[in-house]
């Protein structure tokens, strides 16, 4: 994303780097978590969406556009927050987009089963802006429980209008974008309803006005700059520095009159000026709520506590959860077999073809073979492994998440996570780190204390991701599992052997997170406040949809791109020859003797360090090397496989050891860019390659030399 | 006046009403976002295998917390017969 020639004229805009299109509106997006913000935003814009971050922020930012009317509607997602009272970086950015940014229309989208709370939220805005249009959304459910809703009344108490929607349903939304329009049309005017605070604070806000009049020109915001200023509320004094260039501490009528201000207060014995402002707002908000909602049935909410009641409990919680789990990974891993077999007999089939089009069109073999046997085999590999876990695993993963059933998990582990200094929302990154650890990387963002959030990134690749699980579970088959004749208990057996090394991942993560939070992370366990959501049916077709679209072609796509390099530089390692061996054999009898004190051989260790733009293509090279042929090639015969293996020097030793290193080293090449960005600092992601690196030889070098003793 | 307590100290199933809340710095503010001021009821639901953290009904949302943080916040403990 960056500036177009069709960027806004508002200095403020450019800073927030939003694309308007011509004659075109800027619609905010604003709303509690778990609201069902994201429905309404993918509901209006379809596919016209682009995601990045905010300019200098670990924040996502979500853009995208409509039409409606002959007009284009720029939607821009704001993250979700309970308040604009900048406690959070979330916050913040909430809040400068509101104050800043100049959106034409600030929709609000609340939730009618939990409407008390989220109208805090709806105060503080139109407090901010005038241009604002409510949406409440998921008015089914509401009706499912039998909470009926004056809409009428809402509106006419906020002064705004007040549009119910079921945004999954697509119901309501027509109707919003047609109040969107009606406000956006900049020769109207609006008057909310603003919040009157004790008479005390009142005042004090009277003597911070005029000078603030003096340097904003906008009535409402110039109050609401006053009431945060009040506060003492740093967070804006950078803000309004940033955005309009205003800075307070050189002011000094300006100073004087928030010393003056304050001195007022006191003198008036108010302590907290930020309490008496937040208890006016709840008590506004539980008015204009009574006012307008009625109850049918007082008991609405017990259904979801009975269910909770039984997933959180002591007898049942724990086992439960992990029976899902292990519902989750038998599923991916059976479920994937067939898929990942047929994919790369057809993208294999496909092999000759490319080379007769290439021979066509008179490609010398020196650029052809590279380009067949190098790129296109690994990409094919990487592609039939990776694509069909991944496109079991992800939608199963979203479904978990869009029924509420995730932060349960959290709930239920959180104490465990609490004694290793950790975040319960880190069960969470864990979870997606399963699936992939670029993904958990970006997922910390979920955790809102910057220091758990740095742990559960650096941690996050102590959980096996879908790029290491097929390695994982052909060593476990051919070793371990596959003495047994029956398919069915030969399959049970990998499933629980699998599990006892998810289990040991999981328990290193804590030990690890103690142990960075015992040194280079000192600090104690910060606050955790966890909403748990109300159950909802997911919609099964668009979570499988958007989840093979947000996240599978996604991950996919970067796969692919560190991928192909990859199987280049692999294919010229084998070939480009001194002496009488490659390059690569070179390297293998380099690392040879290392890797033997640690239960490798220089094969395997070779593999994971050419393996570092991808995992997928580790089991891949082991074996391309062994059979000393200069290509990727695809085993699926087990048997054959493990016959390799063995002939190579293969013993139960060296696949304890190989497993225990694909869990514990470095982070694939994707992950480590994730960690650069997500942490913007080298020290960190340096720790993050480090550190799993040095307990992987260390674990491989004590298991190797304990089992030989034997 | 009934005796302050904290509302970590009730038992799921029981209702508290907030007094007053004994920290200041940013957790007050989390706080304050959830809409706990001085008279809301708050009523604990239930709790984690764990026994920590415990799950409070808020202004008709379900919020976990953690015990050092339910600790900071002081109620009266209210009849059962009151809550409607």
């Amino acid at each position: 994303m960056g500036l177009t020639s069709s960027s806004t004229g508002f200095k403020t805009n450019k800073k927030f780097y939003i694309n308007k299109k011509e004659n075109g509106k800027i619609i905010a997006l604003a709303g509690n978590p778990n609201v069902g913000k994201s429905t309404v935003f993918n509901e209006l814009t379809g596919l016209n969406q682009h995601t990045g971050n905010w300019p200098g922020k670990t924040v996502s930012n979500a853009q995208g556009t409509y039409t409606y009317g002959n007009r284009n509607f720029t939607l821009v997602d704001l993250p979700g927050t309970y308040s604009l009272l900048a406690s959070s970086v979330e916050e913040e950015v909430a809040r400068d987009f509101i104050c800043f940014g100049n959106p034409d229309t600030t929709v609000i989208v609340v939730d009618a089963t939990n409407l008390e709370r989220n109208l805090n939220l709806v105060l503080q805005i139109i407090e901010l802006t005038d241009k604002a249009v409510l949406c409440l959304n998921l008015l089914d459910e509401a009706k499912k429980k039998k909470i009926d809703i004056d809409l009428t009344k809402l509106s006419y108490s906020l002064g705004i209008f007040v549009v119910g929607t079921s945004a999954r349903n697509h119901q309501g939304l027509d109707d919003l974008m047609e109040k969107i329009k009606i406000v956006s049309n900049t020769d109207l005017e609006f008057k909310p309803f603003m919040v009157s605070y004790p008479e005390e604070i009142e005042s004090a806000i009277a003597m911070i006005i005029p000078e603030i009049n003096k340097l904003v020109d906008d009535e409402k915001k110039s109050r609401f700059i006053s009431l945060k200023l009040l506060d003492r509320n740093t967070s804006l004094a950078k803000s309004l520095e940033e955005y309009l260039e205003i800075d307070i501490l050189e002011n000094k009528s300006l100073k004087i009159a928030i010393e003056n201000a304050h001195r007022y207060l006191k003198e008036h014995n108010i302590e907290d000026v930020n309490d008496e402002i937040v208890t006016t707002i709840v008590k506004e908000s539980e008015r204009i709520y009574q006012n307008s909602v009625t109850l049918h049935d007082k008991r609405y909410n017990e259904k979801d506590q009975k269910i909770d009641k039984i997933f959180t409990s002591k007898w049942f919680g724990i086992p439960m959860m992990l029976l899902l789990l292990c519902g989750i990974f038998w599923f991916t891993i059976t479920g994937a077999n067939y898929p990942s077999e047929l994919l790369s007999k057809f993208l294999f089939s496909f092999e000759p073809h490319l080379v007769n089009i290439l021979k066509f069109i008179h490609t010398p073999s020196w650029i052809l073979e590279p380009i067949v046997y190098g790129i296109y085999q690994t990409l094919a590999s990487v592609v039939s492994v990776m694509l069909p876990p991944m496109a079991i695993f992800f939608p199963l993963f979203t479904l978990l998440e869009d029924s509420g059933f995730l932060p349960r998990i959290a709930f239920n582990m959180d104490h465990l996570f609490k004694k290793a200094s950790c975040h319960g929302k880190q069960s969470l990154t864990m979870c997606m780190g399963f699936g992939c650890n670029a993904c958990g990387v970006v997922g910390c963002r979920i955790i809102d204390s910057p220091r758990e959030r740095l742990l559960a990134i650096l941690t996050n690749n102590f959980v096996p991701c879908n790029g290491r699980f097929p390695m994982l579970i052909s060593i476990i088959t051919m070793f371990f599992a596959g003495i047994i004749s029956s398919t069915f208990l030969s399959s049970i057996t990998s499933t629980l052997i699998l599990i006892t090394v998810i289990l040991i991942c999981i328990i290193m993560t804590f030990l690890i997170s103690k142990l960075l939070s015992k040194t280079l992370l000192k600090g104690y366990p910060s606050s955790f406040i966890l909403e748990l959501p109300p159950y909802r049916k997911p919609q099964i077709g668009k979570v499988i949809i958007r989840s093979i679209l947000d996240r599978t072609i996604f991950v996919l796509g970067r796969a692919i791109m560190v991928a192909a390099p990859a199987g280049l530089l692999i294919w010229i390692l084998a070939n480009i020859k001194i002496g009488n061996l490659s390059i690569l054999t070179h390297f293998t009898s380099f690392l040879d003797p290392f890797a033997k004190i640690i239960g490798l051989d220089g094969v395997i260790l070779m593999a994971f360090i050419l393996g570092l733009p991808a995992n997928e293509i580790v089991m891949p090279i082991i074996i391309m090397s062994y059979l000393s042929s200069s290509t990727l090639v695809e085993f699926n015969n087990l048997l054959a496989l493990k016959d390799l293996l063995v002939q190579n020097g293969w013993t139960y030793i060296t696949a304890i050891c190989t497993m225990i290193f694909a869990c514990f080293h470095f982070p694939c090449g994707t992950t480590i860019l994730t960690i650069k960005k997500e942490t913007n600092s080298l020290k960190w992601t340096i720790i993050s390659c480090v550190l799993p690196t040095i307990i992987g030889f260390i674990l491989c070098f004590i298991v190797a030399f304990i089992l030989r003793c034997f | 006046m009934e005796k302050l307590i904290s509302l970590g100290t009730l038992n799921p199933g029981e209702t508290g009403i907030v007094v007053k809340i004994n920290t200041t710095d940013k957790l007050k503010r989390r706080f304050l976002d959830l809409g706990i001021v001085p008279n809301t009821k708050i009523k604990i639901l239930y709790e984690s295998p764990f026994k920590e953290p415990k799950a409070y009904l808020i202004r008709g949302a379900v919020i976990a917390l953690r015990e050092e943080d339910a600790e900071m916040i002081k109620v009266t403990r209210m009849e059962e017969s009151l809550w409607d």
